[in-house]
């Protein structure tokens, strides 16, 4: 399980970019992270996995517990050995690599044994099967849609027992990304790996998680399970693009929901 | 009579290229993995073969035994140099870091100098020196010993970083040092452990360079040929490097030979460079490079 407790993360020193948030992802679970460009969701991930470090970022006040073990102050390798892995943002497939070193480098922290490996690798093999076919091709030429497949088999090589990803819809078809969440959901279930589902596109995240979070400027504006929150107004509005009526809102709008969002969280 | 001449002139060739080849892999390879451009590589083979030179003379340990230790030794050394010279370096500007690897070069030649003497010294060759018969043209062994051992090593270095799970690690964090912190990759150990394994191939290729010709402080001015070889073959691409040097030893010996009487006889030492104006005309990134490469 893990456990964010009023997180606050500056950049270099001054800018404040987390302000305070909680979240928590209980084992077995599907959580979606959603909120707009800029809200502080790949900075909440980079803080989880101890990257910040490598951002000029710090953890100013606030902790990180996973199950139970506070993670603050751990770097990136205890980190994903504990547990956690991460499919980035923007994929980072290793693209001078192959198709099947990539989803290797993923196991580099495993000390159980190649044959465990081995089995993994054909078990994350089983859930993308289009990658099975490209194996020995350079990750550079592969489509965006199969780099997307092995960004998760990659992480899902470490064993993790919560993994995050980071807009793993961006850029893609919207056929490919239900394919892509269906394949999420096999894997939490199939595989027991909670899941932290960082996106912008709302309503399928919702689709798929059972809890939500909402984030705006550094801090959750709102919170709740994932059907409470497709029916909500304000979500309906914002994030999922229904409108009452056909006019967008102006800023304006915006800025009075914002003010009430306070009131909301 | 001709072609026994080419044979031998091609061997000679490819012995000196394959010294090329081992300097220009470790500048390769520190280069891929850290984007640090290290000036001191042909300071490390230098100092590489005095220390072997030292094990078997000073020691009287076996030739095999003093070449041992002085690989571990050097490794050591480079391991050290990383972390105490190089690490506080990163994130500096360019042309800082690349004044530090000058300057660490000058120090390992300096130091040698005071240690060892600037004298030309002869090593202590395991090889015959009898020259083989290969199709009626006579080949020294030294030569071919260098270009089998290299070949060897090549293949050794190869191996490990297409199949061993801990090269396949080093080429991700050479690609991609940020995602390979996520893979759970101790970044670090992986910029000391290029260092460590670029001391590695420098030391055998300084061993072998010594075998067929002398110690002397100044024999890493031979490594910088290493930088045509490199900047032919593409930055950052270790096949590049080696196909790179094997191809400056070779053209240089044929151009030495053959172009000295209409060429004058400096021609064997601007060869390399020649080359590497003619491919970088046609190919600006080397013959393997990647293009987007930011060059020094
Ligand atoms: N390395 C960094 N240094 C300084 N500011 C950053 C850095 N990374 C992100 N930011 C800033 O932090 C805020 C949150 O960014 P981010 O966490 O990437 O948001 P999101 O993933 O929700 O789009 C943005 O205003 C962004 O400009
Ligand atoms: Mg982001």
């Amino acid at each position: 399980m893990l456990q964010i407790n009023n997180l606050e993360v500056v950049y270099n020193d001054i800018i404040l970019v987390l302000r305070g948030i909680s979240l928590t992802v209980a084992d077995g679970s599907i959580v979606a992270f959603l909120g707009s460009n800029g809200a502080g969701k790949s900075t909440t991930l980079r803080a989880i996995s101890g990257l910040l470090e490598y951002e000029d970022g710090e953890i100013k006040k606030g902790a990180i517990e996973f199950n139970g073990q506070l993670t603050n102050k751990l770097g990136p390798q205890k980190i994903v050995r504990l547990g956690t892995t991460q499919v980035p943002e923007g994929r980072q497939i290793f693209a001078e690599l192959s198709v099947g070193e990539n989803i290797r480098v993923g196991a580099h922290t495993r000390s159980d044994g190649k044959s465990e490996v081995d089995r993994d690798y054909q078990m994350v093999l089983s859930y993308f099967p289009a990658l099975r076919a490209r194996l020995k091709v350079q990750a550079g030429y592969i489509s965006g849609g199969e780099q997307q497949m092995l960004a998760i088999a990659r992480a899902l090589m470490a064993r993790p027992s919560l993994m995050m990803l980071d807009e793993p819809s961006l850029g893609l078809a919207p056929l490919l990304v239900s394919e892509i969440f269906e394949i999420i959901k096999r894997i939490n279930t199939e595989e027991k790996v909670s899941i932290l589902l960082v996106e912008q596109n709302a309503l399928m995240a919702l689709a798929v998680s059972e809890y939500g979070y909402i984030m705006e400027n550094g801090k959750i504006v709102l919170d709740g399970a994932s059907r409470k929150l497709m029916e909500n107004e304000d979500v309906k509005e914002f994030y999922l693009g229904v409108t009452e009526d056909e006019k967008r809102k102006s800023f304006a709008d915006v800025k009075h929901y914002k003010r009430r969002k306070r009131w909301l969280s | 009579m001709g072609f026994e001449i080419l044979l031998q002139l091609t061997v000679t060739g490819l012995a000196w290229g394959s010294v090329y080849a081992c300097i220009a892999l470790g500048f390769v390879l520190i280069f891929k993995s850290t984007d640090i451009f290290n000036f001191a590589q042909p300071e490390l083979m230098m100092l590489g073969a005095y220390m072997a030179f030292a094990l078997i003379t000073l020691f009287k340990l076996p030739f095999i035994v003093g070449f041992i230790f002085a690989l571990v030794m050097m490794a050591a050394i480079a391991a050290l140099l990383e972390m105490m010279v190089v690490r506080p370096m990163v994130g500096e500007p360019v042309l800082s870091v690349i004044m530090v690897t000058l300057g660490l070069a000058n120090v390992l030649r300096g130091l040698t100098g005071l240690v060892w003497g600037y004298e030309e010294q002869q090593f202590p060759s395991p090889f015959p020196d009898d020259p083989i018969m290969l199709f009626g043209a006579a080949i020294n062994q030294a030569e071919i010993y260098t270009i089998v051992a290299t070949a060897m090593l090549l293949t050794i270095f190869f191996l490990f970083f297409k199949y061993s799970s801990s090269g396949i690690s080093m080429r991700a964090t050479a690609e991609d040092a940020k995602t390979a912190f996520l893979m759970g990759i101790n970044v670090k150990q992986v910029f000391t452990a290029s260092w460590a394994i670029a001391a590695l191939v420098a030391t055998i290729a300084g061993v072998f360079l010594a075998s067929f010709t002398f110690l002397e402080p100044i024999m890493g001015h031979t490594g910088l040929k290493a930088l045509p070889a490199m900047i032919l073959g593409g930055l950052d691409s270790v096949v590049g490097a080696i196909i790179g040097g094997l191809i400056i030893g070779v053209v240089e010996n044929l151009a030495g030979f053959y172009l000295e009487d209409y060429l004058g006889s400096g021609i064997n030492d601007i060869a390399a460079y020649v080359i590497v104006l003619i491919v970088m005309m046609v190919r600006p990134y080397g013959l393997f490079g990647t293009k987007e490469i930011e060059r020094v």
